[in-house]
């Protein structure tokens, strides 16, 4: 017997994360927009959020939720980050297209 | 004086520390003084030493332990001294000409940058000379044997911004290096068959083990390479006529009166070995007659001081080996006593001549020094006719003890008789030549305005005293016919008669017959007439026929100008094919071999670097995607093994 949350299998739930962390994966490497990338990151982070909250409930611990929160806090912090680099790299260069950031190579 | 005996090797080191560490803080006087008194007191203590060991009566050596040093399972090698007549008799040698050569060099060096430093070298030369001399075991005996090897290479090399003085001292440094793996071999051998390296129980054991006289020659053999090396036979004399590019106190030193005879002390303190060992000895005897006449005869036609007396150190030398081979030990020493004393003369009257002339080496421009040097020249003159063999001068003992011994050898007696008795002739004129032409006819020099004078008293006053030693010296040994006095032979009875005992015992010991006493008049006069043959061609020559110099000489005599080629023969038998096959492995296996193998290993890499650098694209797309690659591989493995 598949077990169920409010009437809807997990299934269901790994289903859905699956397509978001999918379409965040794609969103990472066709877009060229820095943004765009960054909102695509969070989107696998929270896929796999969901993930986690679901076997917590399914399985009845409390550890999947306590990891959510930690990935949460550490998604805040790196959005700080990442969003104020951005910021700063299209100051220099007017563009947020990470396809004209080559600098760094051989 | 005996407890204090090893203050006789102490007190030079001493002086050397002083010298050497405080060498640029230190007035030149001191360190003269210094480096004269630290080998004088030894001589003090060596003679009270002498005395109170009483070496006519007491037959067993006195051992001193100045610490443990090597021991090693079996093997055992202390700091430690034997004190016996053979090793008293070097030290005598070694700290009383030494001290006077030390006094002779603090006139000579005077106002010589180098002053200091070599007075340092000439203490840690002392130092290491007494080791090898002193030493109750091969080790110890080795140490100072490598010891007086590095300081002769210092003292040849102390002008080392002269080229030529850098490369005499590498000659004989590397020349060494040949006799020290003889050495080395020898110790080696011995520790294998009898299990210890000390000369007191050696003897012991060799005595109770008959079989070892098999092996004797083996052994004998490769300490007498070592001996070849060190004391310049043919054919490693090579290097001893280069090392006079040394300062002239340094070659009366270290390349005539002591060094330069440690081969043949080597022989008489293995004499316990070599009195076993016949076929060796019969070598011996003969490379020592062939050095002989061989030196003798080059020395005749050189034109450089020093080279000359080079070249007789080295036929003199000869003389010693013939007696050490032919089994008579006594004449070997002897005669090493001797030299030592009218060698160093000879080489310090040569020092002092050299001075008076403000360093003109060359007797082409020398000349009529009689009057001018007058000391220098009495006792020049006096070291000359103890090397020729004119009696009653100490030369003439000691060399016709050893001719009368080759005389009497049972083999090939009349090839080693008549080959010293000629070599004795050639000495005899290449010295009154070398007289003549220093010290008689016109001066061919020129003073630039420097009047030629006599040597300051630290310097005649050593020539004084070896002159005495030069003239008396043969009294302690003599012929029957002349006072029939046998101090030397009685002396070192205690340390050869064991030796000697044993190898009758074997059936091994080639008597020299004994000679009547007309033989011996007979023999003695012989040899006074070739001497004095020989010098009087020399007066001939020189002195009425005033031959010339020649800037060319023609056949023979320009072989023997040139050395026999001997030299030129070296350089192309070992130096060059030895640098050919150097160039060989230097541009062919390394540039080609070693070198390809260590830049193939940085071109592979700077080959993968090129391919592998195309990932690194510089998109930031490129990038992610290698992570979600990665990912998946990842999860692929984990999946694949069955997490």
């Amino acid at each position: 017997m598949n077990p169920t949350l409010s009437g809807v299998p997990v299934e269901y739930y790994l289903g859905l994360a699956s397509i978001l962390f999918s379409i965040g994966v794609l969103g990472v490497l066709v877009r060229k927009n820095a943004v765009v990338i960054f909102m695509s990151v969070e989107l696998i982070l929270n896929s796999v959020n969901l993930v986690f909250v679901t076997f917590s409930k399914a399985l009845a611990t409390i550890s999947g939720e306590v990891i959510v929160f930690f990935v949460m806090a550490i998604a805040a912090a790196e959005a700080a980050v990442g969003l104020a680099l951005v910021i700063a790299i299209f100051r220099q260069k007017k563009s947020s297209n990470v396809d004209e950031l080559q600098n760094l190579r051989w | 004086m005996l407890e204090i005996f090893p203050l006789v090797v102490i007190l030079p080191l001493i002086g050397f520390l002083h010298n050497a560490f405080l060498r640029n803080r230190i007035p030149n006087r001191l360190a003269g003084a210094i480096g004269t008194i630290s080998v004088f007191l030894g001589f003090l203590i060596t003679v009270g030493a002498f005395l109170e060991f009483s070496p006519w009566t007491r037959k067993d050596p006195h051992l001193v332990l100045v610490f443990p040093w090597i021991h090693v399972g079996g093997f055992q090698a202390d700091f430690a001294y034997q004190i016996d007549q053979l090793s008293l008799y070097m030290t005598l040698i070694i700290t009383g000409i030494g001290s006077l050569i030390h006094l002779y060099s603090m006139g000579y060096m005077k106002g010589d940058p180098g002053y200091n430093r070599f007075f340092a070298y000439l203490n840690l030369f002392v130092f290491s000379m007494l080791n090898l001399v002193l030493s109750d075991n091969l080790v110890l005996t080795f140490l100072g044997w490598e010891g007086v090897g590095l300081c002769s290479y210092l003292l040849i090399g102390f002008e080392y911004e002269k080229d030529s003085a850098a490369k005499a001292g590498m000659k004989a440094f590397v020349v060494n290096r040949i006799g020290d793996l003889g050495f080395v071999a020898g110790t080696a051998l011995l520790f294998w068959f009898a299990g210890t390296v000390r000369y007191s129980e050696l003897q012991v054991t060799i005595l109770g083990m008959p079989e070892f006289a098999t092996y004797a020659n083996v052994v004998a053999l490769a300490f007498f390479i070592a001996a070849m090396g060190k004391s310049a036979q043919v054919p490693l004399y090579v290097w001893l006529p280069d090392a006079m590019a040394g300062p002239t106190p340094v070659s009366a030193l270290i390349h005539a009166a002591t060094m330069v005879t440690a081969g043949v002390f080597l022989i008489a303190r293995l004499a316990i070995v070599f009195t076993l060992a016949p076929e060796t000895s019969l070598f011996i005897a003969s490379i020592g007659a062939f050095t002989a006449l061989f030196s003798a005869t080059i020395g005749g036609l050189q034109n450089d001081i020093k080279k000359v007396l080079a070249y007789s150190t080295v036929s003199q030398l000869g003389f010693m080996f013939l007696a050490m081979g032919t089994g008579a030990y006594v004449a070997g020493l002897f005669h090493l006593m001797t030299h030592a004393f009218f060698k160093a003369l000879l080489f310090l009257g040569a020092g002092s001549v050299i001075h008076a002339l403000h360093h003109e080496q060359d007797i082409r421009k020398m000349g009529g020094l009689a009057k001018k040097i007058p000391i220098t020249f009495v006792t020049f003159l006096l070291g000359t006719l103890a090397i020729s063999g004119i009696p009653p001068f100490s030369g003439f003992f000691s060399k016709d003890l050893i001719l009368e011994k080759a005389f009497a050898y049972p083999l090939y007696s009349e090839i080693f008789w008549g080959m010293s008795v000629l070599a004795a002739g050639f000495t005899a004129f290449y010295m009154f030549r070398l007289t003549f032409l220093v010290f008689t006819g016109g001066s061919r020099f020129s003073d630039h305005g420097h009047p030629v004078h006599e040597s300051p008293l630290t310097m005649t006053l050593p020539l004084i005293l070896l002159a005495t030693g030069a003239v008396f010296a043969g009294f302690l040994q003599t012929p029957h016919f002349f006072l029939g006095i046998h101090t030397l032979e009685s002396y070192f009875e205690p340390v050869l008669a064991p030796s000697i005992t044993n190898s009758i015992a074997l059936g091994l010991h080639r008597t020299s017959n004994s000679l009547t006493e007309t033989q011996e008049v007979f023999l003695a006069g012989l040899s006074v007439l070739v001497a004095t043959f020989g010098i009087l061609i020399s007066f001939f020559l020189h002195n009425i026929r005033n031959v010339k110099f020649k800037e060319q000489y023609e056949g023979l005599s320009k072989i023997v100008y040139n050395k026999y080629y001997i030299d030129e023969l070296y350089d192309s038998v070992f130096v060059k094919p030895f640098l050919g096959v150097s160039r060989a492995i230097a541009f062919y296996i390394d540039t080609q071999v070693v070198d390809r193998f260590f830049l193939l290993i940085g071109f592979t890499l700077g080959r993968v670097g090129a391919v592998s650098q195309r990932l690194q694209t510089g998109f930031v797309g490129d990038y992610a995607l290698y992570i979600v690659l990665g990912s998946f591989v990842i999860v692929i493995f984990l999946l694949a093994k069955g997490v």
